[in-house]
């Protein structure tokens, strides 16, 4: 079992996400994390869907993903021939002790300070998962107090283009 | 380009598909859509059933023996949840239908309006698409679009929601009808991958062919018929795929899997090349997975490539239709007679021990069958009558089989009956039932007698769920819960309530007099044999084992 990254044009309709949640759900299939947004065209959305499983069942998850109707193209983003990331929010404890050292990390991430109170700091990062995992783990020993990520999102390299003319 | 309501593109999207039968149900949302239909009704014949779910099942029916598309009009609502159990029924067995809903005017949606029900929502796992029209300019593309989709590749149904507005706007009419085009064009490897195939069958000793719903839907009946005999391979069925052989034919192995002979279930374990078209390795065949032919390579050929791989890892597959793909292999296939191969499998079938005086659902099957030597349609509802049909009726070529196989729909079996007569009038219609799914669908004589739509029902009575109760007998230790519905029901009287003939026999002398009463069926008809309720359907494999573990007699 490992994680794939899968990426979707869609029909921008209304009902599209709701199917295309419910064919997992159906078919037993797990999503890590979903994302989906507008497109270069007005008409189409993509998504980014990270599964966890083995290549059975990813073949059967993009065989079936390729017979709904609004979806138009299914290509699976392997790590080498993509780029793909995230965005998270970490809220972590800081006072005037340890302030100092969490922005210190957060500079070496180049995470960005977004919201500084009293007794705790937002931290913006944007990275693939080993980075954020990484950071993560250096923070956890401040005190995580909240913690959001937004799923991966991300696109083939070079000049290949999901829409097909 | 002319100005119309909503439902008048309705009525002209229909007749630009061609559709001339319509079942259907009125109610508050489609009034403007029967409206439509007032002008029209030289144009269409509508089939009211008692209920909505009978509608569906009707077109499903309609569509599997015609053809052509079915198409179900109803209204939202509780009209539309009605049809659910019917949508899913074509969806696992892949027919082609659409079903129109009415739906509540756009301003009312989304605040839990009278009859108000999120239908797409419902329906979307169960359909190959679902759409709500809610803009009376998108209504012809959606309409076009569903019977195109319904139809292509992999066939299936296809719901499409009205607002009640929509249906009572007027626009311009554009028509966006697309002629049918071939859905699955031959692609550059189909030669070579044909060949690849036939290779396989000329290098291998035991060859079985596993055909199922696919060889009638793509109609390669005759193809594979040709196959066969050119190699001598042995063919077994699916329940769906009953009827793609000749059961008289040699090589015809019949049904494989939980109720298959005991022929064709060591015949595919024995196998060391399984090509199956058609089919879907569903756990009703395949039994314990892992001794599913064990020695053999498995060829897979179908139209849908998610099937490729899903129930069971294939040697080499092929994407394509059926037949085009049959054709381009039966030229590189090899004559040959095979015989040391198919005199062992003739070693392997048993004698059932059942005599021919027997009052038992063998020789009462094989009586009507005898009877109806044509090109009659057989229909069944679900459970042991329907696996006796399967097992006993002897397929000619010709018969059409209706029965709901990957639902298991008891009650299915009414509505498919006068679906599949209203599309064949010149087709002799034989209704196979249980008194279970009778009592779940009986409400539909009012349907055959309205509309004098000549059936023969054959009710299999035997005063119990009897597949149900075989199980609890087999494997419960006799523990029979719920099963026995008792017999305090007089079938012939209620028959009669609804103007239709009704006989009922106890032995095979008093049922061939009944079949000898008449040459054709002219009016609907109701024929009640009454069973032992201990009679099983055997042979049967037992849950959980392998296929070539089966139970051929009990004691």
């Amino acid at each position: 079992m490992r994680k794939y990254v899968l990426s979707l044009l869609v029909e921008n309709n209304s009902g599209v996400l709701s199917r295309i949640a419910g064919l997992f759900a159906r078919r037993c299939f797990n999503i890590d994390s979903l994302t989906v947004g507008t497109t270069e065209d007005e008409a189409l959305s993509r998504m980014t869907i990270v599964v966890t499983g083995d290549e059975q069942i990813l073949e059967q998850i993009k065989k079936q993903l390729n017979k709904l109707v609004e979806v138009i193209k299914v290509v699976e983003l392997s790590p080498e021939e993509s780029i793909s990331r995230e965005l998270v929010f970490i809220k972590v404890k800081a006072d005037n002790d340890t302030r100092s050292n969490v922005i210190e990390i957060s500079n070496i991430f180049r995470a960005n300070i977004v919201d500084v109170a009293k007794n705790s700091l937002i931290l913006e990062l944007t990275g693939d998962a080993a980075k954020i995992e990484a950071f993560t783990n250096l923070m956890e020993p401040f005190g995580i107090l909240e913690f959001i990520r937004s799923g991966a999102t991300g696109l083939q390299r070079g000049f290949n283009v999901l829409k097909e003319n | 380009m002319a100005t119309m309501t909503g439902s008048q593109m309705v009525v002209e999207c229909l007749k630009e598909q061609n559709v001339d039968t319509i079942f259907g149900y009125q109610g508050g949302a489609v009034i403007p859509l029967y409206d439509a239909l007032y002008d029209e009704q030289e144009n269409f014949k509508i089939i009211r059933p008692a209920h909505e779910q009978n509608a569906v099942h009707a077109a499903d029916s309609y569509a599997r023996t015609t053809g052509k598309t079915g198409v179900c009009i109803v209204t939202s609502g509780p009209g539309a949840t009605n049809t659910v159990t019917g949508i899913a029924n074509a969806y696992m067995d892949s027919v082609p239908i659409v079903v129109i809903t009415g739906q509540v005017a756009t301003s009312l949606l989304g605040k839990d309006s009278f009859q108000e029900i999120d239908i797409t929502g419902i329906t979307a796992p169960i359909t190959k698409y679902n759409v709500l029209v809610r803009d009376i300019d998108q209504l012809p593309e959606a309409l076009s679009k569903a019977f195109k989709i319904a139809k292509d590749g992999r066939p299936g149904p296809v719901l499409v929601d009205i607002a009640k507005d929509v249906l009572m706007g007027k626009a311009k009419f554009v028509s966006r009808y697309e002629k049918e085009t071939k859905t699955c064009v031959p692609g550059e490897d189909t030669e070579e991958k044909a060949l690849n195939i036939a290779r396989l069958i000329n290098e291998s000793e035991k060859p079985v062919i596993y055909a199922g719903g696919g060889v009638k839907t793509s109609r390669a009946q005759d193809i594979l018929l040709d196959l066969a005999e050119k190699n001598s391979i042995p063919v077994v069925n699916t329940l769906m795929g009953l009827g793609s052989i000749p059961r008289n034919n040699r090589l015809s192995l019949g049904l494989v899997g939980m109720h298959g002979s005991k022929e064709a279930n060591l015949a595919v374990t024995k196998s060391d090349l399984i090509i199956a078209i058609g089919a879907r390795f569903s756990d009703r065949v395949i039994g314990k997975k892992d001794r599913f032919a064990p020695g053999a390579k498995i060829v897979h050929i179908d139209i849908d490539e998610a099937e490729i791989g899903k129930n069971m890892q294939v040697y080499y597959s092929h994407v394509c239709d059926l037949k085009e793909s049959l054709e381009s292999m039966v030229d590189h296939v090899e004559s040959n007679d095979r015989k040391s191969w198919i005199d062992e499998i003739e070693t392997w079938k048993v004698d059932d021990g059942i005599k021919e005086s027997d009052f038992a659902a063998k020789n009462i099957i094989g009586a009507i069958s005898s009877k109806f030597s044509g090109d009659p349609i057989v229909v069944t509802d679900v459970g042991q009558h329907q696996m006796w049909t399967a097992q006993y009726w002897k397929f000619n070529g010709k018969t059409d089989f209706v029965t709901s196989g990957g639902l298991g729909t008891m009650g299915f079996g009414m509505g498919a009956a006068y679906g599949a007569k209203t599309g064949n009038p010149d087709r002799n219609v034989i209704l196979f039932v249980g008194d279970g799914g009778f009592r779940m669908s009986c409400q539909e004589l009012v349907t055959i007698s309205k509309y004098k739509i000549p059936v023969l029902i054959v009710l299999m009575n035997n005063s119990t769920l009897g597949m149900v109760r075989q199980w609890q007998k087999l494997f419960s230790n006799k523990r029979y819960m719920e099963t026995d519905i008792g017999d305090d029901v007089d079938y012939i009287k209620l028959a009669e309530t609804y103007r239709i003939k009704g006989v009922q026999v106890k032995d095979m002398e008093s049922l061939k007099q009944f079949l000898d009463s008449f040459e054709d069926i002219t009016e609907p008809m109701l024929v009640e044999c009454k069973l032992s309720k201990d009679d099983n359907v055997l042979p049967i494999v037992p849950p959980g084992v392998a296929i070539d573990e089966l139970i051929v007699k009990t004691y």
